[in-house]
């Protein structure tokens, strides 16, 4: 059974059709990257997934594990192991960092019948993951990304994810914004989140962040649809000559309604 | 007077309070509540087209009859009623009123030599002349009718005195418990908070109804700083839902002088606040922190105004409101910075946050600014709780209604975290955290 079997999605953002009609099957242990020029939909399909309201689903089937995903509330999904790294991370004052992340995991803990973690445990837990992604103590004391970089930003989102250890990680545009050494930084501790029994979605306009993620399958999404599939090459290819000639390709595969 | 004017009670009963009660106060003082008592007769209670009043309306309390606290209400209550209220793990000093009069415990401790810090009652018995020189000189009679029917009725509250150079490490909490009585009672707690040069003291006035009582709380606290005096003010608001509380602080700032206040209201159907401040020499700094939390039918009014007189002062006002049910919110600030007041450095904030639909608040910004080197800056936002939060919350697993008390306590917390009495800072976390949906869920998350 495929972790994650996405049918002829369609969603709509307002009053906008943005998916118009994906197909993405993605196993556990695989990294895929969906990419695809601005307005594709690839921000849209790793939200649709997350379950963020305002974003209707208007057909198709999602399957996450063999279940419903699109039944599920978001917090039951992240519950279920599904991870949004945001584009864009919410700052949130008055909401510590380590506070809100021991809550999240427990939350986690407890829908999989698993014990709680107390402060102490907690703690080492997620000491081991701050070094790897080279944040210091001072970080934890932190309201959620208040004030935070850009970097810092991304760099949270991909600590929660370490500390969380969802077994489907969607990362939404996680390299933009950010300078070569923090995008290493960033890829080092989703490359050691690589594993047999997780699967890792990365959406990206560049090619440059597979440089270090190295993906096994590429997706060009384009207008709404997944146009293209292929390997890593596929990646190489896109950063050489652009999104028009898939985008003319797929025209011509699909003619034109008469 | 028409026998329905609303004053006529008012006024009945300060001629019979001054012949039961009032008969053995000093002439000066005699003089003081008969100056205070024809001004509120002169100008009687505001309407909505008073100015200083157009977002309250009063007529609960003008239409309701109230008899003093003095007259009807018993001064005393066993330990057990009291300890809900006051504040556990308490190091400093605590004094309770019950209905407006001093009642046990009574407890001071740690005090440097020469300060005092008791009854204004037994101040007014004992020693008159220790209180003659700064009782109702700076809360005037003429801005607030309430102010003036303060200071004719009032009767007891503490009288805090630091003299030169004393410092007050453990702060004094000051508990005012309001007991449901047969009639509506009113009562007037009058405080009154000296510091002398250099001196340095925290004082907290708590407001506590107890049986969910009808009574009226008309609260006056007047609060005088030397040069170099240090003032931290804290009010705790939590009154019974069906009470009435109009409360007025006035500040007066010395040279260098450093003041806060802080201003919590959690309780009271229909809540006035009122703080006055005035910097009347340089270099004074003031920290003005409110924040009011309230739903169902409250309504709370707070009125701020800041007075730069004098060159060099800074000025930090931040008042945060959560408006739940149908609640209504009014903050209105005003800032003058006097002509010469040059360097004046003053900023001014309020924010809102509605959490349904029926809520409303008034905000009402201002600065005043007649000098030319000055900086100055105020804003105010009124909004619903962010949904964009609310979703990265829950995309980490944690539930809908939990994140939502989250992202609401955590508006709080700005405010909550400026206090710096700890007994008073987790006494107040508790009472919003108790309001909130999952509240245990969010302690572990904050």
């Amino acid at each position: 059974m495929a972790l994650l079997e996405v049918k002829g999605l369609r969603a709509r953002v307002g009053d906008r059709e943005i998916l118009k009609g994906v197909d993405l099957t993605v196993n556990a242990g695989e990294v895929h990257a969906i990419m695809g020029p601005n307005g594709s939909g690839k921000s849209t399909l790793a939200n649709v997934l997350a379950g963020r309201p305002n974003y209707e689903v208007l057909g198709g089937t999602v399957l996450y594990e063999g279940k419903d995903l699109l039944v599920m509330k978001p917090e039951l999904r992240a519950r279920e192991g599904l991870f949004l790294a945001f584009q864009y991370p919410v700052e949130i004052p008055g909401v510590g960092n380590a506070y809100f992340l021991k809550s999240a995991l427990n939350s986690i803990r407890r829908h999989r019948g698993e014990e709680e973690l107390d402060a102490m445990d907690f703690m080492g837990l997620v000491n081991e993951k701050m070094k790897l992604l080279g944040l210091d103590e001072s970080f934890l004391g932190r309201s959620l990304n208040d004030g935070f970089s850009g970097g810092e930003k991304k760099r949270n989102e991909i600590f929660q994810m370490a500390v969380l250890e969802p077994r489907l990680a969607i990362l939404d545009e996680t390299d933009s914004g950010l300078d070569i050494d923090a995008l290493k930084v960033v890829a080092n501790g989703v490359n050691t989140m690589r594993a047999k029994d997780r699967a890792i979605v990365v959406v990206t306009h560049y090619q440059r962040l597979l440089n270090y993620i190295v993906p096994d399958f590429v997706h060009v999404l384009s207008n709404g649809r997944i146009a293209k599939s292929g390997g890593r090459e596929l990646a190489v290819e896109l950063e050489k000559r652009g999104y028009g000639w898939v985008e003319d390709e797929a025209a011509r595969a699909q003619p034109a309604a008469p | 007077m028409d026998a329905t004017d609303p004053r006529v009670p008012y006024l009945e009963d300060f001629e019979s309070l001054g012949r039961e009660v009032f008969g053995d106060d000093p002439a000066w003082l005699r003089d003081l509540r008969r100056k205070a008592i024809a001004r509120f007769q002169e100008v009687g209670f505001p309407t909505l087209k008073t100015e200083a009043w157009k977002y309250t309306n009063l007529t609960p309390i003008t239409r309701s009859r109230f008899r003093p606290a003095a007259l009807v209400a018993g001064d005393g209550l066993p330990p057990d009623r009291l300890e809900p209220v006051m504040f556990g793990k308490f190091e400093g000093s605590e004094l309770v009123f019950v209905n407006g009069r001093s009642s046990r415990p009574r407890i001071v401790r740690g005090l440097p030599e020469g300060v005092r810090v008791g009854s204004l009652a037994q101040a007014l018995r004992e020693e008159p002349a220790a209180v003659e020189p700064f009782l109702a000189r700076h809360a005037g009679l003429d801005g607030n009718p309430f102010t003036a029917l303060n200071t004719a009725f009032l009767q007891d509250g503490a009288f805090i005195h630091v003299p030169k150079g004393a410092v007050v490490e453990k702060p004094i909490h000051l508990l005012f418990v309001s007991t449901a009585q047969d009639e509506p009672a009113v009562a007037y707690p009058r405080n009154l908070i000296v510091v002398e040069d250099g001196g340095q003291v925290t004082v907290t006035e708590s407001y506590a109804g107890l049986d969910n009582g009808v009574y009226f709380t008309n609260a006056v606290t007047e609060a005088v700083l030397g040069e170099g005096a240090v003032l931290d003010h804290y009010k705790l608001q939590r009154e019974s839902e069906r009470a009435f509380h109009v409360g007025g602080l006035q500040i007066v700032q010395g040279r260098a002088s450093n003041a806060s206040d802080t201003s919590i209201a959690l309780g009271g159907g229909l809540v006035r606040n009122d703080v006055n401040q005035r910097f009347t020499a340089e270099g004074g700094e003031l920290a003005m922190n409110g924040l009011y939390a309230v739903t169902g039918q409250q309504h709370v009014d707070n009125h701020t105004r800041i007075e730069h007189e004098t060159p060099r002062c800074t000025s930090r006002e931040l008042y945060k409101g959560i408006l739940d049910g149908r609640s209504r919110g009014v903050f209105y600030g005003n800032i003058v910075v006097h002509k010469g007041a040059q360097k004046t450095n003053a900023v001014q904030t309020n924010k809102n946050l509605l959490l349904s639909k029926e809520a409303l608040v008034d905000s009402i910004p201002g600065l005043q600014i007649y000098a030319n080197d000055v900086k100055c800056k105020h804003g105010s936002s009124t909004g619903q709780i962010d949904e964009d939060a609310v979703f990265y919350l829950r995309s980490r697993g944690i539930d809908l209604e939990t994140a939502r008390s989250i992202l609401t306590y955590a508006f709080a917390r700005e405010v909550v975290d400026l206090i710096r009495v700890p007994a008073m800072r987790s006494t107040l976390g508790v009472l919003l955290l108790s309001r909130l949906p999952n509240s245990d869920a969010v302690r572990e998350a904050l």
